[in-house]
């Protein structure tokens, strides 16, 4: 079954449910290692995605992933706001006209948009960034495209992989972004970009079990 | 937590449209925020701009004037700003010139400023992009962003603000500018945290008799912790991680014109007979009383050390918020830098 897009949209208002709800947790994980705004510029900034979101809701998805990208990108701020706007954006590019997504679709979705966060953050696998979440999360999406009939089946191959991934950001030591500058005391902290990327995958999950 | 603020998501905005009452010098932008000199764009003339998160006033927003900066765009409470505020900004200063962002070297204000340069160009808004990475806590640059952007951010925004008032293309002052960040080193310590204001509470906890050393400016924990000493021996520390630092090279990326290009720059340790600027900055809670007492030590540590102070800089200038603490910065200057130090200025946080 594809995902149509109501559930996109719905996904989206989800997203920004979550990031309201967890907008102290995401801020206090960034106090310990960064500069404590991580779940604040998210609730910002996906609070502006709901106000642009009834202008473009009847377009093509291609057209919606790039309007959050663009309304990240300008009220995010601080890393999150270019990564995560290049990331919806670079997906909104590929998927112009679409008004579902198939399992091989939504994959190139993310494909593109972790090429997005390649290409600005430069990050490396290990640098206790979102990408630490991401890359190991795309592999598995990738492998269940090839068999998979809906896409549920690509998120849900996909959760556990990044769910283990964010745990795993835990023992590294920064070399990206604002932590890095505490070395070693980066160390034994949940990254707070790997943990709102984790939401995304999640939150999508509960959107597409109903 | 106690602030003079109304509602915690308009303090930026209801700053700066204070700001723009204050300073009728000034044409502040609310959507998206950016302040630019009102007699902008200056007809043939390189436009300086920079920018970062708020909460470090006067910079860069109180540097916007005659001899410093065209135009700053400041972000949400310690947040890099975004590059539609960048952009509009750019497009509101250049007069054909070109755009010089003055940008440091924090992961987020590289990238949205790396957007930003990207969208001018695309507009034929000639456009460069230098970093200015001077702290010298962050030392190993193999494992972390590199070092961060703090106080010789100030003495550059004077320094290339004055050379372009001056005349200088946008490559001149881009050469100037590396220059600036090449010879300048900072360092800063912590006696208690501050309080972002959407947050509500300190960003760490500190014990009364500890303090945060090699910390940056944005309330983010330093390199270590260590019991409080006499200003004496902050002072000398701090100081002798900037002397006594190693030469350090990085790469960075500007931009070629069509896109972005990897330059490898080295910088130049301090040596015996170099003449310098001392910048001894409070981070917004310790009163200038207390800096004279670090300046006092910072003289004797460059006097031992054979450098010579012939200007210097006391005062809050890039603060973090109501953070007690101080940053030091020394500045290697030649010729070429000093006249452009001495030039006049007319800013709201910086007057010559």
């Amino acid at each position: 079954m594809s995902m149509n897009k109501a559930q996109l949209v719905t996904w989206l208002g989800k997203l920004n449910d979550v990031y309201a709800e967890k907008k102290e947790y995401l801020t206090e994980l960034d106090a310990a290692i960064g500069d404590a705004d991580h779940g604040i510029n998210m609730n910002r900034g996906f609070g502006k995605v709901m106000e642009k979101l009834p202008t473009v809701e009847d377009k093509d998805i291609g057209t919606i992933l790039k309007t959050v990208g663009m309304t990240l990108m300008s009220s995010v701020g601080g890393a999150s706001g270019p990564l995560y706007g290049t990331f919806w954006m670079k997906g909104g590019m590929l998927l112009g006209g679409k008004e579902e997504l198939t399992p091989d679709d939504f994959v190139k979705f993310i494909e593109a948009g972790v090429g997005g966060i390649l290409q600005r953050g430069r990050p490396e696998l290990g640098d206790k960034t979102m990408y630490d979440l991401w890359a190991p999360a795309l592999e598995a999406m990738k492998d269940e495209a090839g068999n998979a009939t809906e896409v549920i089946a690509v998120v849900e191959a996909a959760l556990p992989v990044a769910e283990k991934a964010l745990a795993d950001t835990i023992p590294l030591q920064a070399r990206k972004g604002r932590a890095s500058y505490l070395g070693e005391r980066s160390i034994g902290h949940q990254d707070p970009g790997a943990t709102s990327s984790y939401y995304m995958i999640e939150t999508l999950r509960d959107v597409l079990a109903g | 937590m106690k602030k003079l603020i109304n509602e915690v998501e308009n303090v930026v905005k209801e700053q700066l449209e204070g700001m723009a009452l204050a300073h009728p010098e000034l044409t502040v932008k609310i959507d998206p925020h950016y302040i630019t000199r009102s007699d902008s764009p200056v007809k043939g003339k390189v436009a300086i701009v920079s920018g970062g998160g708020s909460g470090h006033e006067p910079m860069h927003g109180g540097f916007v004037g005659k001899g410093m900066l065209d135009g700053a765009c400041p972000g949400e409470v310690f947040t890099s700003p975004t590059p539609d505020q960048m952009y509009e900004c750019a497009k509101a200063v250049d007069s054909g010139a070109g755009v010089l962002f003055i940008v440091k070297n924090y992961t987020g204000d590289v990238m949205n400023f790396e957007a930003a340069a990207e969208l001018a160009a695309s507009e034929g808004i000639k456009v460069q992009n230098i970093l200015i990475d001077d702290d010298v806590a962050v030392k190993d640059s193999l494992y972390t962003a590199g070092r961060r952007g703090v106080g010789t951010t100030v003495l550059a925004e004077k320094i290339v603000g004055a050379a372009a008032e001056a005349g200088y293309s946008l490559e001149q002052c881009s050469d100037l500018c590396r220059k600036v960040n090449q010879y300048g080193r900072s360092f800063g310590v912590a006696l208690t945290s501050c309080t972002v204001p959407a947050a509500g509470k300190p960003t760490f906890e500190l014990g009364e008799g500890e303090v945060e050393m090699g910390i940056g400016i944005h309330g983010e924990p330093g390199t270590h912790r260590m019991p409080i000493k006499s200003a004496d021996e902050m002072t000398q520390y701090a100081a002798e991680q900037i002397i006594d630092d190693p030469a350090y090279t990085r790469t960075v990326r500007e931009w070629d014109g069509e896109q972005w290009a990897d330059k490898q720059l080295t910088d130049e340790p301090f040596k015996s007979g170099d003449k310098v600027i001392a910048f001894v900055n409070s981070m917004g809670g310790t009163p200038v009383s207390e800096l004279y007492a670090v300046y006092r030590k910072l003289d004797e540590v460059c006097k031992a050390k054979g450098l010579t102070i012939v200007r210097n800089l006391v005062g809050p200038y890039i603060t973090s918020l109501e953070m007690q603490g101080f940053s030091i910065t020394l500045l290697k200057v030649d010729d070429e830098m000093l006249k452009f130090w001495d030039a006049p200025a007319s800013t709201p946080g910086f007057v010559r």
